[in-house]
Order: C-alpha cells, then sequence, then structure tokens
C-alpha cells in the first residue's frame, strides 16, 4: 500500500481528470427487531472515463478494477448486477435489507444495443466472470436463463427498455464461501489490508444467519447536471449476526466479537470512510461507547432513521467501539412480504403457491411479480389464478413466454394490484418431467431447484423520500434511484424451491431389474410364440416306392398302404 | 423350449398338471407357510446396516445436558394444561418464542363421520403450535420435523418438555443445514393430518383448518416422540404407517445404532432382542415379533403421529418411551442425546433417505427380511390360483364362454354384478343409514354403523339363492365353470396387487382364502362347506386377527372381550378411512367381500 500512495497522487498532479476518480467506503450497523445484528458494508468506486465513445482504449486504471473494465469494455455490458447470497433474508424478522438478494448467485446483465450477438456475449461473459468471482457461474446456460420485460430495468443512467439485451439467470444452488469473497476483497482499492475491509475475516463472516456479496456496476453522472459520466463500482457485503448464538444470551456486541478485528485507520485512497450506527429504536436505551458527536439522518427504505456516524478519516475517532446495551421493541411488519411453497403430495403433479403480503394499512399498489421456473416443471399456464381477499385479481399485465424443453426456462411476469392489508396468492399448476437418465445430477434425490421469484414494486412512503441527488447522502441510501417523493423501490424475493421429480432408483437393483426385464422381454416373445402356437405333426412324405404302390393299388381298387 | 415346443412332451407335462394338480396346490401352500414362518429364523435373515453413506461415517457428539431442566419443565407444562383444560397454546407460543423460534399456530375442526367410542370424540376442534428453527445460511428449502403429540391427562407431557428443551438447546448450535420444526399437535393423529394438510396444502379428507403461515421448504425426515413418565426404562420404535407404508429401513438403523452407542435398551413391537436364536424360545420369539409387525402393517392404520408423514414422502418413525418396570433406567439426558444423535445424522443428509430398503419385515431391530425374501411365500400361496385355473376342466370352459351365443357370460355377469352391489352397500350405508338407524334401534351411533356393516355383510350370504335363478333359470354346469375361472383370476390379481402394496394384508388374506376358494365346487356337502366358507370369509379373519395379536401382546382376552375388540376394530377401520384415507376398509368392502361372494355363489351353484 505504502508504495502505491505516492503513484497515485503523482498520477493526480499529471492528470486534472484523475482527480475525479472516488473511493468511498461505509459500514452501517443496525440491530434488528428480532435481536439479531445486521452489518452492512459498501464501497463505492467511481471511475470517470467516457464509456459511450466506442473505440476508445480505455488502459489507465487508477481505482477501479482493471480485471472488471476490461470485462466491461470487451463484452459492452452497460450495466452488470452480481450477488452471491448464502441463507435467506428474513423478511419478517429483520425488515427490508438496503440491497435485497435471492439465496444462491443472481446475475443480470444489461448490453450496449451495439451488439449484435447478445446471447453469445451473455455465455462468454458468464463464464469469464465464473473464473473472476471463483464460482459456478459457468453453470449458466440458456436453460436458466430469461429476458424479464419489466422487473429489471436498468439503474444507471440511459433509458434502455428494450429487453432483448438483458439477460437474467439465477443459480439457486450456489454455495458462497471464502473463496467467492477473496476475489470480491481485491476488487478494493485498499483489499484488505486497510480500511473497513479490515474487518472481513471470512471465520467471522461466514459464521453468521445471513451473507451476501454483491457486484454493482453502473453508469452514472459525475455531478447534478449530468454534464460528464462515469462508471459506478458498489460492492457490497451483507451480514446477519445471530446474537443468539454467539452472545450466550446477552444483548451485547463489539465490533471486535462481531468481526474479531478492530479498525485502526481509513483506506487512505479513501475520499470519505464512515461507520454508521443505527440507533433510531429507543436512542436513550443505547449505550454506544465511544460515544460521537455525529448524528445523520437518512430516509431509506420509507422510513425516516437517525443514526450515529464516525467518521474514520478522522483522528479522534479512534478510541475503541465498544459494546453497548439495547432493549428489543415490538416488531414492524414490513409493508411487502412475499413467500411461495410447492403444494400437493406425489411425483406427478404439484401447484406452487406464491403469496404476496401487502402490509399497509389503507394504500393499495401495484407489484410486479417474476417467475422463472425451469423447463423441467411443465406449468399448466391456464390453471393460473391470482385471488386477493378470496376474490379473483385480475393482473393488468401479464408476459409469459413458454418453456422449451431442454432449452428454455418458462417466463412469467405479471402486474397485479395488492388491495391495502392483503394477501395475495398466485398458484399455478405443473406437472413433473420425467428427465432423461443423463440429465439426472449426482444426487437426484435431493430435488431440482426452482431459483426465487422476483417481487418488485414501488412502496408508498411513510415519509418522503428525497429525491434530489446530493454528495453527502449516505451510500446505503442511494442505490436505488428515487424518482417521486411519495414512495420508494424495494425488491423481495421468495425462497427457492426444492422439487423432487420422479426419480430412477441408480443403484444396483435398478440396473438388475433393467437387466432382467430385457432378458425377460426377450425371453417372453419366443415363449409367447410357442405357447400360442398350434403344432401339427407333420407327416414325412412315403418313398417313392411306396407312392407307386399305392397308385397301383388305387387303379385297382384295393386298401392303400399307409 | 424343447419341452413346451414338442406336442407330445407338453401333453405329458399337462397330464402330470392336471393329474397332480391337487397335490401340487397342496404342496404350494404348505410351502408357503412354512417359507413365511422360515422368515423369523435367524440363519435366513439379512443383518441390519446403514445404506446412507452421511448418516454412517460421520460419527457426531451428543452433548445434551438439559433433561432435567425438561423435566421441571414438564411439570410446568402439565399445569398449564390443566388450568388451560386442553393444549395451552398461548404457554407454549411463548416458550417456543423465548427460546428464539419462529412460532405459528394451526387452528383446525373436523365433525368425525360417527362417534369415536375408543377416544371419546366427536366434533373435534384444536389448535397445533409449531416453532420453526431458522438452519443460519440455509436458503429454506429442506426441513426435519420433531413432533410430539399433546395428549389429555397427563399423558405427552414429558416429550413436550423434551421437545422444548431440545429446542432450545439446538437453537445455540451453528451446525444446522437444515430447518427444524418443533411441533406440538393437539388430537394426536388428526392434529396431524391437519397440520400436514395444511403445510402441503392439499385437502384429502374434508377437514377444515386455517392455513399455515411458516413454512420451512421440503420436510426430509419426521420423528415423533411419546414420553410419559420422567424415567423410561426401553424405547420402543414404531414404523409402521398409513397403509402399511414404513419408512426407509435406514431410519431404523439410526434409532438401533444411537441406542446401542447410548446404552439405551431399544425394541420393536415391545420386545425386546434376544440371542438365543438357535433355541425354540428365541425362534418363537422373533416370529411373534415378526407377526406383530405383519398384523399391524395389514390393518393399514396408522400406528403413530408418523404414519401420516408417509403419503408424503416423508420418512418418519415414532420413538415411544416405555416404562415397563424393569431395572434398567433411562433418563431423560440420554433420551435428549438419542434424540440429538439421531437429528444431527438426519441434518447430515444430502439427500432423501433413499438408499435403503422400503419393503421389509422385522424380527427383531438387527435382522430384517427384505421384500426379495418374503415375496415367495405369497407366491407360493398365489400360483395354487393360477394353478386351478389352468385345471383343464376350466380351461375348456372358458372357450366356449366366450362364444357370444353361450348363455355363459350373462351367467356369470348377474352374480358378478350382485356381489359387487352388495360391496358398495357395505361400503356406503353403514355410514349414511346411521341416523336411521339410531331413531329405530336403541343403539349408539357407533354401534349403529357397526353392527349395519355386520348386517349387510350377513344379508349379503342370503343372495345367491334368489339371484341367478330369478335371472337365467337353471345353473348350468358350464356356468359355475365360467363364474369360478373369473373368480380365482379376479382374486389373484386382487391379492396380487394388494400384496406389492401391502404385503401382510395380502398374506393374511392369501392364507385364509385362497384354500377354499381353490378347492370350492357345488358338488360339494353344503353345509359343511358353507360353515367352513363362512369361518374363512374375510370378517372371520379380522377376527381371528385380534385373537392374535391380543395373544401376541401378551394380553388375552375372553370370546367375549374379543367381538368387543372386534366390533371396535371395524369402527375404527371405518373411522381410518374417513379421517386419514386408510384404504383397508374400502378394499375389503368394494373388492374383497364381493370377490369372496363369487365363491359362495359358486357353492350355493344349481
Amino acid at each position: 500500500l505504502d508504495s502505491r500512495l505516492p503513484l497515485v497522487i503523482f498520477l493526480h498532479a499529471l492528470t486534472p481528470a484523475a482527480a475525479r476518480d472516488e473511493f468511498q467506503e461505509e459500514l452501517v450497523i443496525r440491530p434488528l427487531h428480532s435481536g439479531d445484528i445486521y452489518a452492512s458494508f459498501q464501497f463505492r468506486t467511481l471511475w470517470d472515463t467516457d464509456f459511450l465513445q466506442e473505440g476508445q482504449k480505455v488502459s489507465h486504471y487508477r481505482l477501479f478494477p482493471k480485471s472488471l473494465g476490461q470485462v466491461l469494455s470487451k463484452f459492452s455490458v452497460r450495466e452488470l448486477h452480481i450477488s452471491f447470497s448464502q441463507g435467506f433474508w428474513r423478511t419478517m424478522q429483520w425488515g427490508q435489507p438496503f440491497i435485497p438478494s435471492p439465496p444462491g448467485a443472481e446475475l443480470w446483465v444489461w448490453f450496449h444495443d451495439t451488439v449484435s450477438d447478445v446471447d453469445g456475449n451473455w455465455k462468454e461473459l458468464t463464464n469469464v466472470l465464473s473464473g473472476i468471482f471463483c464460482a459456478s457461474l459457468n453453470f449458466i446456460d440458456l436453460t436458466n436463463t430469461v429476458q424479464p420485460s419489466a422487473s429489471f430495468k436498468p439503474l444507471g443512467l440511459g433509458n434502455a427498455t428494450d429487453h432483448r439485451f438483458l439477460r437474467y439467470a439465477t443459480l439457486p444452488r450456489e454455495i458462497v464461501c471464502t473463496e467467492n469473497l477473496t476475489p470480491w476483497k481485491k476488487l478494493l482499492p485498499c483489499g484488505s489490508k486497510a480500511g473497513l475491509a479490515v474487518l472481513m475475516k471470512s471465520e467471522k463472516l461466514f459464521h453468521s444467519s445471513f451473507h451476501s456479496q454483491a457486484v454493482h456496476i453502473r453508469p452514472i453522472c459525475q455531478d447534478e447536471q449530468c454534464s460528464s459520466k462515469a462508471w459506478e463500482l458498489r460492492q457490497t457485503l451483507n451480514v446477519v449476526f445471530d446474537l443468539h448464538t454467539s452472545g450466550q444470551g446477552k444483548k451485547e456486541w463489539s465490533l471486535f466479537k462481531m468481526f474479531s478485528r478492530t479498525l485502526t485507520e481509513a483506506c487512505p485512497l479513501a475520499s470519505s470512510s464512515k461507520v454508521y450506527v443505527d440507533i433510531t429504536d429507543n436512542p436513550e436505551l443505547f449505550e454506544l461507547s465511544p460515544a460521537t458527536p455525529l448524528l445523520g439522518q437518512a430516509v431509506v427504505l420509507g422510513d425516516r432513521r437517525t443514526y450515529s456516524v464516525y467518521d474514520l478519516s478522522r483522528a479522534e475517532t479512534f478510541g475503541q467501539l465498544r459494546s453497548f446495551n439495547l432493549l428489543l421493541r415490538d416488531m414492524l411488519r414490513p409493508l411487502l412480504h412475499a413467500e411461495r411453497y410447492v403444494a400437493g403430495f406425489g411425483l406427478q403433479t404439484g401447484e406452487i403457491h406464491t403469496v404476496i403480503y401487502n402490509n399497509h394499512p389503507y394504500r393499495a399498489f401495484p407489484v410486479l411479480l417474476m417467475d422463472s421456473v425451469p423447463w423441467y416443471l411443465q406449468l399448466y399456464i391456464h390453471t393460473l389464478t391470482v385471488t386477493s381477499k378470496s376474490r379473483d385479481n385480475k393482473p393488468s399485465y401479464i408476459h409469459y413466454q413458454p418453456a422449451k424443453d431442454r432449452h428454455r426456462p418458462h417466463l412469467l411476469e405479471m402486474l397485479i394490484q395488492l388491495p391495502p392489508h392483503s394477501m395475495t396468492e398466485v398458484t399455478v399448476q405443473f406437472e413433473r418431467a420425467l428427465l432423461k437418465w443423463t440429465e439426472y445430477t449426482p444426487d437426484p434425490n435431493h430435488g431440482f431447484y426452482v431459483g426465487s421469484s422476483v417481487v418488485s414494486a414501488l412502496v408508498p412512503s411513510m415519509v418522503a423520500m428525497r429525491t434530489n441527488f446530493t454528495q453527502d447522502q449516505p451510500l446505503f441510501s442511494s442505490f436505488v434511484p428515487v424518482k417521486e417523493e411519495s414512495s420508494y423501490f424495494v425488491r423481495v424475493y421468495t425462497e427457492p424451491l426444492l422439487v423432487n421429480l420422479p426419480t430412477p432408483d441408480f443403484s444396483m437393483p435398478y440396473n438388475v431389474i433393467c437387466l432382467t426385464c430385457t432378458v425377460v422381454a426377450v425371453g417372453y416373445g419366443s415363449f409367447y410364440n410357442l405357447l400360442t402356437r398350434t403344432f401339427q405333426v407333420d407327416e414325412p412324405s412315403p418313398p417313392l416306392s411306396k407312392r407307386l404302390a399305392n397308385l397301383i393299388r388305387r387303379i385297382r381298387g384295393v386298401p392303400l398302404l399307409t | 423350449m424343447g419341452l413346451l415346443s414338442d406336442p407330445s412332451r407338453r401333453k405329458v407335462l399337462t397330464g402330470l398338471l392336471t393329474r397332480l394338480n391337487t397335490p401340487i396346490c397342496i404342496v404350494c401352500y404348505l410351502a408357503g407357510i412354512v417359507w413365511f414362518m422360515g422368515l423369523a429364523f435367524e440363519p435366513f435373515t439379512l443383518r441390519t446396516y446403514m445404506s446412507e453413506n452421511a448418516m454412517g461415517s460421520t460419527m457426531v457428539e451428543e452433548r445434551f445436558s438439559s433433561g432435567e431442566r425438561a423435566l421441571s419443565l414438564a411439570k410446568e407444562f402439565d399445569a398449564h394444561k390443566r388450568k388451560a383444560g386442553g393444549m395451552p397454546v398461548e404457554w407454549l407460543v411463548k416458550a417456543m418464542q423465548s427460546r428464539g423460534l419462529e412460532v405459528f399456530t394451526q387452528s383446525f375442526s373436523r365433525k368425525l363421520p360417527f362417534p369415536d367410542e375408543n377416544k371419546e370424540r366427536y366434533m373435534v376442534r384444536g389448535t397445533n403450535v409449531y416453532g420453526i428453527l431458522r438452519a443460519p445460511r440455509a436458503p429454506r428449502t429442506e426441513a426435519l420435523v420433531i413432533t410430539a403429540p399433546c395428549s389429555p391427562g397427563n399423558t405427552n407431557n414429558q416429550a413436550v418438555a423434551l421437545l422444548l428443551a431440545l429446542a432450545q438447546y439446538f437453537r445455540n448450535q451453528i451446525y444446522w443445514a437444515k430447518d427444524i420444526i418443533f411441533l406440538v399437535n393437539e388430537h394426536d393423529l388428526i392434529g396431524t393430518q391437519a397440520w400436514l394438510e395444511g403445510y402441503h396444502h392439499t385437502n384429502i379428507t374434508g377437514m377444515e383448518y386455517s392455513p399455515l403461515q411458516g413454512r420451512a421448504g421440503s420436510i426430509q425426515a419426521a420423528l415423533s416422540l411419546e414420553l410419559s413418565s420422567d424415567v423410561i426404562t426401553s424405547l420402543d420404535l414404531v414404523l409402521e404407517g398409513l397403509n402399511g407404508q414404513l419408512p426407509n429401513l435406514d431410519l431404523a438403523n439410526l434409532f438401533y445404532a444411537f441406542c446401542q452407542k447410548l446404552g439405551v435398551l431399544c425394541t420393536i413391537q415391545g420386545k425386546l432382542q434376544r440371542n438365543d436364536w438357535d433355541t425354540a424360545e428365541g425362534y418363537t420369539h422373533a416370529a411373534q415379533t415378526m407377526m406383530l409387525m405383519v398384523l399391524k402393517q395389514a390393518c393399514g392404520r396408522s400406528w403413530g403421529d408418523h404414519g401420516l408423514f408417509l403419503r408424503y414422502h416423508i420418512e418418519a418413525a415414532s420413538v415411544r418411551g416405555i416404562n415397563s418396570f424393569r431395572h434398567y433406567k433411562t433418563d431423560a439426558t440420554t433420551i435428549g442425546r438419542l434424540l440429538e444423535g439421531m437429528v444431527r445424522k438426519l441434518n447430515n443428509l444430502l439427500e432423501r433417505l433413499h438408499q435403503s430398503y422400503f419393503f421389509y419385515l422385522l424380527p427383531s431391530l438387527s435382522r430384517f427380511v427384505s421384500i426379495g425374501y418374503y415375496m415367495p411365500a405369497f407366491g407360493l400361496l398365489a400360483v395354487i390360483l393360477l394353478l386351478r385355473v389352468s385345471f383343464p376342466g376350466l380351461c375348456h370352459c372358458f372357450s366356449v364362454s366366450l362364444q357370444p351365443s353361450s348363455p355363459g357370460v350373462l351367467t356369470v355377469l348377474t352374480p358378478v354384478v350382485i356381489s359387487h352391489l352388495t360391496g358398495v352397500a357395505l361400503y356406503l350405508l353403514p355410514v349414511h343409514l346411521q341416523e336411521m338407524a339410531v331413531e329405530h334401534f336403541p343403539v349408539s351411533e357407533t354401534e349403529a354403523v357397526v353392527l349395519t356393516a355386520i348386517a349387510i355383510y350377513t344379508a349379503g350370504l342370503a343372495l345367491p339363492h334368489n339371484t341367478q335363478r330369478l335371472l337365467s333359470g337353471e345353473g348350468t354346469e358350464q356356468g359355475w365353470k365360467v363364474l369360478k375361472l373369473t373368480a380365482l383370476l379376479y382374486l389373484a390379481v386382487l391379492l396380487g396387487c394388494t400384496a406389492l402394496i401391502n404385503f401382510s394384508l395380502g398374506f393374511i388374506l392369501a392364507v385364509t382364502l385362497v384354500p377354499i376358494t381353490a378347492s370350492i365346487t357345488p358338488h360339494m356337502p353344503k353345509a359343511l362347506y358353507a360353515l367352513v366358507m363362512v369361518l374363512l370369509s374375510p370378517a372371520f379373519t379380522i377376527l381371528y386377527c385380534v385373537f392374535i395379536y391380543q395373544e401376541l401382546i401378551e394380553a388375552p382376552v375372553s370370546v367375549s372381550e374379543g367381538w368387543m375388540l372386534f366390533l371396535s376394530v371395524i369402527s375404527q377401520g371405518i373411522l381410518d378411512h374417513a379421517l386419514y384415507g386408510s384404504l383397508v376398509y374400502p378394499l375389503l368392502a368394494l373388492f374383497i367381500y364381493p370377490c369372496w361372494l363369487m365363491f359362495w355363489n359358486i357353492l350355493f351353484w344349481n
């Protein structure tokens, strides 16, 4: 680090434009109502380069990781969102996360509209990314890729709406572990050597109830007038620590207890480095040590929250963050919540139930539901029903793309109006396909995964959202652009499904049975032939002398010889 | 091949079969019985072994230590149960919540078709309480279930308390890969049925229930716990489920392995294992254990809460604590450890339990008889029916009767249809006519149902005299042969299908039905054979099974007690069908009984 620092300063002096590359880091700690602790890291790297000019080779990488920059230019990526999560975000207990993600891996990419072979680019891109992140993204192929028409709009600049340039895929089975974390950390300008990333010790991060790491790349405006544009790279890492398991029942935590590390300095390359502690709920019951004079307010996810702010770029912060006690408060129901399950039994048919809750007391709002179901569950789309408050609820928009066996999954997108304070149930029946014997996974009796369905909505906000873009806004409240004051954007993922398909018993007796059946089938044919045929004794033809004798005898009129 | 293609040798073979038909049938029958009894002989059986790799080599360490706390919790639970006069729902919800579970309740109600006099219930209304322990970093796709029924009186308090103590202990562990659902169900099987139907959003038995709020993906395995005293002398494993379904044998192996490891006495069918297989007592013991299993499986009811899970492809077993005043005592901590070990190993599963056997009989916990070994016993009985079909006199008439001009088809069709109509009446009328019966006779609803069933059964015996005479005049010699041929084939198919699904039921029916049906003709002494036929009819089979069962569980009953038991078995069978979808009653009423009536027709053919 020390050797790199002067170089950066040198570059700053040479090229004035480079001064606009920027790095910010931030950690938000929020005690959850369930008694767990939610820690959310966000790192934002701005890369001031004119990406819109074609043919311009970009070779200067300052803070932005070169590996990703090259990927962006090679595959003409406009926007890239990738997340790896281990565990399920429990919306009912924990409220909304800052940036939601489904269990397993999720990747969605908007390509430039100049790309001619989107599928080819997509395939190569997934393979490259799987190398960069050490993940099995190479399992993404056309059988699990969809092109949602409405649910995934670009989050950055540009009004691309042609969903031919969008690709979306999830791998619900992907397991996230240290080998995914290390390359992720390497994308940071300071690596894990300084700044907030020091806290990311995999031993502790994976000893938690929920772990999610993500990379979001998008083009944004450099300033308010949008006179120049820049790439934004956001790296987020969300962890929920289970105090019940680790704290032996005590509601007490410290940075050291959570991460087995303390902070010593901010990343020297960072223009801002802050730690926020959410103290909205009963601040008088909190005891933060050391105390901080800085209090911040932010409107996030339709809720005005108060935070204690620790600025790591200031020297006086480094006393130590110690433990503080807090009490639980009654759980607030999240306004939007969804869950999903498979109904029925037996291995022939089944029914997927998606239940969406609107807990707002008096406002109805529309949600976009997106379901991508693998082809081996053959959906009976005529059985699709949407009911709210036991009445039929007709979706105002349905986009359905049927599956093609072994080529393409089902894609179902619907715009549903949720009545206030209601439960909406979407059901669709399916039949389980019988796979070819080579198509089974090595553990066929485990079942087959169906990825999470995605519910995206503009949820009415209780407080006015800030729509103007200012610099001093904390990172966690500025990811999704807010277009109107009265509502905010929320995306909720349901749990993935594990569905059993009819599975042959791939064991030795199975093989024996197959073999025996073949033998029996062959044997049966000949036996059946023998048993049903009527046999007749074939008289051997008499010798010639006898026939002659008989001929003479017939002429003579005497009895014939036998 | 040569044997069959050569007409003269074929003639010899068929001649042999024809001439020796009866001796061969007798030999087959005896061989079938002997084979079956031989299954309990230890050298003929296989030793059980753990097939599932994920559960075999990975030994787990049990650290559960709060057995004492569980027992004090049991007293607290008992107090609250008394106060609430049933299931203390609020207390349970709080207890589970304070242990860090996500808690949900489900209320259900069910009106029984007629009052259940054994359990004294008619209108059932209850609440299930369940808490879900969410596994860290697991996406809610898989779950395990531990259930304890909240029974009336002071039974099963210890089970519920141990469940809560386990929940508390499990909550503080981080190795869980599957969510764990702790379910306390009210009204035993009815509660379990309501919960399972709610969880899978099905309705197959007309239960009314409130929808479930919390789920945890597909359930991989379930354990049901029944404990009624602080100190236990042995643990009994119950495997027999609805319709004779059995869980994967690996679940039994798992239980046995942990009993061995922790030094807990374990039994199956309430019988301890003996090591002296070479003595007569040892063999008798094993044979009794196996016979008990066969009888329990044959009756097709669920012998514990676990039995209802099997329909949903969830491997499940019940563990029942027995206090039989032996010297050997096991405390609650050890039982907790046993469950901890079992659940941890199930947690290690990568796939559903599928490696080991689903069709087996257990003469003891460490020995099993697989389907390949027991099926020949049934096969030997079933082949008798086929041999009788190929009996030349029968074969010949079949080809004649197929000509449309012959009266054979009609003479056969009439008794077949009438027998089946009687079967339908036996299936439908008892439940539907109960109100009328109660109005006209001084009986309770339950008695009305059972007595109506018996009345219809008996009335069916009077049919043959009147029916075919009414339609086609005198029965011909050829007529009864065609009927017998049809009935034999029908019985063979019925028994074969039954034995594939529920071997025990198929075998027991074959043992009683085959000898008489194979030998019946109209030319026999009618009174004697009628008596024999009635004594070997399905209803009497049930009666014998009741007596044998009582004898085997060492609680022999007198004739009048046996008769009362027989009546309650019939009412339970009808109830099981209505409440849980057990198929034994419809099978007997709609198929086996009409089939038997067809043979009864043959006897009175004239």
